[in-house]
């Protein structure tokens, strides 16, 4: 012992005081460097493509960007976009409990439903909403089995902007489902176990211990789906119903200009799944709180905020 | 929203804080308690020990109904746990009910199970607002004054991620003690605790002991049994081998289990 601590002593900073800095030869990496080259002069060719191929027909494109066809579109797309998610989100909660639940009626039912929704293409329902009418030619209401008070026309009640929307509100609950099921179920059982010890409510400690850090787990596979269904929205051309791609697809209908018109809905795409990620950062920001992801993701933004400034700020 | 407790589950336990009359538990197949009878009077701290697998924390569990018993009958406070009786008939408490019951018993768990998503002053006022309805300015006050009591009045705004082992396991009793329970239970409290850790959560432990809490304590602590506990239980196999006075049990151990139990771990 006393041996060790002799040495550690004649080591120590009393003695000799701090030792030189290493200066060494850093390792060069020559792979890096053509690496780089390759991918400038690929950049330097697509830059150069898409500043002389007059396909693109940048005129035209910038002729339409913000009419009002394509404003009509737009909105199409972002109403869309929203009523699916929130649709989505509120019946995926409702079958993520039901699946958990005791009760195998209530499992079964959701099992059931999440086997449909999920093992057809979307594109395909949407084509069955469509023709709901042929399928369901009168709503009504009533007794089952029963009397009924009131019936409607299905084509009537059921337009196609509502077509449209109920055909990705109901798929997209299915995959909803399975995103809270797995974040309600990452909890750890203690948390629910102390949230009862402390006398509270089983409402209570969904409410206010369980679901909060399922967040956590349901956030960014939300903003996927969110992104997801940003794009997915241009499927309702099944039903039909006119959003961003459709209203380009009328526009080159007439001007027989293709590529120019499916460039720009690619740019306004582009820029609505670019604003729903910045979303997403905050949203997984705040419900990190309290754990050292949120940390890592501060520093990320910094990161993200470097670049946009170009690297040199600050 | 404050439930009372119902008349059916008041009378019997004595006058005891908790009383256990041959209470069985299993899981599956397995027998965990086999018939375990123990009386906790008030003020009494009760320390709990005995080897892994002893049943001691599921007896503990059972005492505030996270776990059902089998057979076999439990009171705390006066009420009978989870259950009403009439005439002969036992009925099953609704959830509230239950719930209600828990008010009256904190309970610290081995991995504190503090909620990471709120800070040391959150989770402290969590239950009495939520629970009691007591207004967030006053729940705030007292759970400042909570915190300040367990030493950790500089500590109010961190998340528990921020916190110690220690730190955070002392958050967690003033969380219980933040319902102003009649009964706290510890569930081997200093067991996920690194070594340097361990007496600070033991010293707000012996002063909440001297304050006169009743106490039931699962520990591998036999210091702390000998120094603070009342009385000294000795569980192995799912039945209690040996009680009495902490020192005299220690001492002088009058079970072959106890003894070899003790051999090993003193």
């Amino acid at each position: 012992m006393s041996d060790s601590v002799s040495v550690a002593k004649s080591d120590g900073p009393g003695d000799g005081g701090r030792p030189e800095a290493i200066r060494a030869v850093p390792v060069r990496h020559p792979g890096r460097w053509a690496g780089a080259v390759v991918v400038l002069v690929l950049a330097a060719m697509f830059v150069h493509f898409l500043l002389t191929n007059d396909a693109l027909d940048w005129p035209e494109q910038r002729k339409y960007l913000f009419s009002p066809a394509v404003m009509d579109g737009l909105w199409g797309t972002v109403w869309l976009t929203l009523a699916a998610m929130v649709g989505g989100i509120t019946i995926g909660v409702v079958l993520a409990l039901m699946r958990m639940s005791a009760n195998p009626l209530m499992s079964g039912a959701a099992w059931l439903y999440l086997w449909f929704f999920r093992g057809t293409p979307l594109y395909t329902q949407l084509l069955i909403w469509g023709s709901i009418g042929a399928l369901l030619p009168t709503v009504s209401l009533g007794i089952p089995f029963g009397p009924e008070v009131h019936t409607w026309e299905t084509q009537k009640l059921i337009n196609a902007a509502l077509a449209a929307a109920l055909g990705l509100i109901l798929n997209e609950a299915a995959y909803m489902a399975e995103i809270v099921r797995a974040g309600i179920l990452s909890v750890d059982p203690g948390q629910q176990e102390a949230a009862s010890a402390l006398g509270m409510s089983r409402m209570q400690t969904m409410r206010r211990i369980v679901l909060p850090q399922a967040m956590r787990v349901i956030v960014p596979p939300t903003g996927n789906e969110t992104i997801s269904m940003l794009k997915n929205t241009s499927l309702v051309a099944a039903v039909p119903y006119a959003e961003l791609t459709w209203t380009a697809q009328t526009i080159y209908a007439d001007t027989y200009k293709v590529i120019p018109m499916l460039i720009m809905a690619c740019l306004w795409y582009l820029l609505l799944s670019s604003l729903l990620m910045v979303g997403q950062f905050y949203l997984e920001r705040y419900f990190g709180r309290g754990t050292s992801q949120s940390e890592r993701g501060r520093s990320r933004l910094r990161a993200l905020g470097a670049i946009r400034g170009g690297g040199g700020g600050q | 929203m404050t439930d009372t407790i119902p008349e059916g589950a008041r009378a019997g336990g004595d006058g005891l804080m908790v009383k256990a009359e041959k209470v069985h538990k299993s899981f599956g197949r397995v027998e965990v308690l086999k018939g375990i009878d123990l009386e906790v009077k008030p003020g009494e701290v009760m320390c709990v020990i005995g080897p892994s697998g002893s049943g001691k924390s599921t007896f503990l569990r059972c005492v505030n109904h996270l776990e059902k018993i089998n057979a076999g009958r439990l009171w705390v406070n006066g009420h009978l746990v989870g259950y009403r009786q009439k005439g002969d008939k036992l009925y099953e408490l609704r959830d509230r009910e239950v719930s209600a019951q828990r008010r009256e018993i904190g309970m610290v768990f081995q991995r504190f199970n503090l909620f990471p998503h709120m800070t040391a002053l959150g989770n402290v006022m969590e239950a009495p607002v939520r629970v009691k309805g007591e207004s967030k300015a006053k729940a705030r006050e007292r759970a400042a004054v909570l915190l300040e009591r367990v030493g950790l009045g500089d500590k109010v705004g961190n998340y528990p991620a921020q916190l110690s082992g220690g730190q955070q396991q002392r958050v967690a009793i003033a969380r219980a003690l933040a319902m102003e329970p009649a009964l706290m239970l510890f569930d081997e409290p200093t067991s996920a605790l690194d070594p340097e850790l361990v007496g600070e959560v033991l010293d707000v432990m012996k002063q909440l002991a001297l304050d006169g809490m009743t106490m039931v304590v699962v520990t591998h602590e036999i210091g702390f049994a000998r120094e603070v506990g009342d009385s000294l239980v000795f569980m192995d196999d799912g039945v209690v081998v040996e009680k009495g006075v902490p020192r005299e049990v220690l001492s002088n151990p009058q079970h072959p289990r106890t003894r070899d139990f003790l051999s090993k771990v003193l």
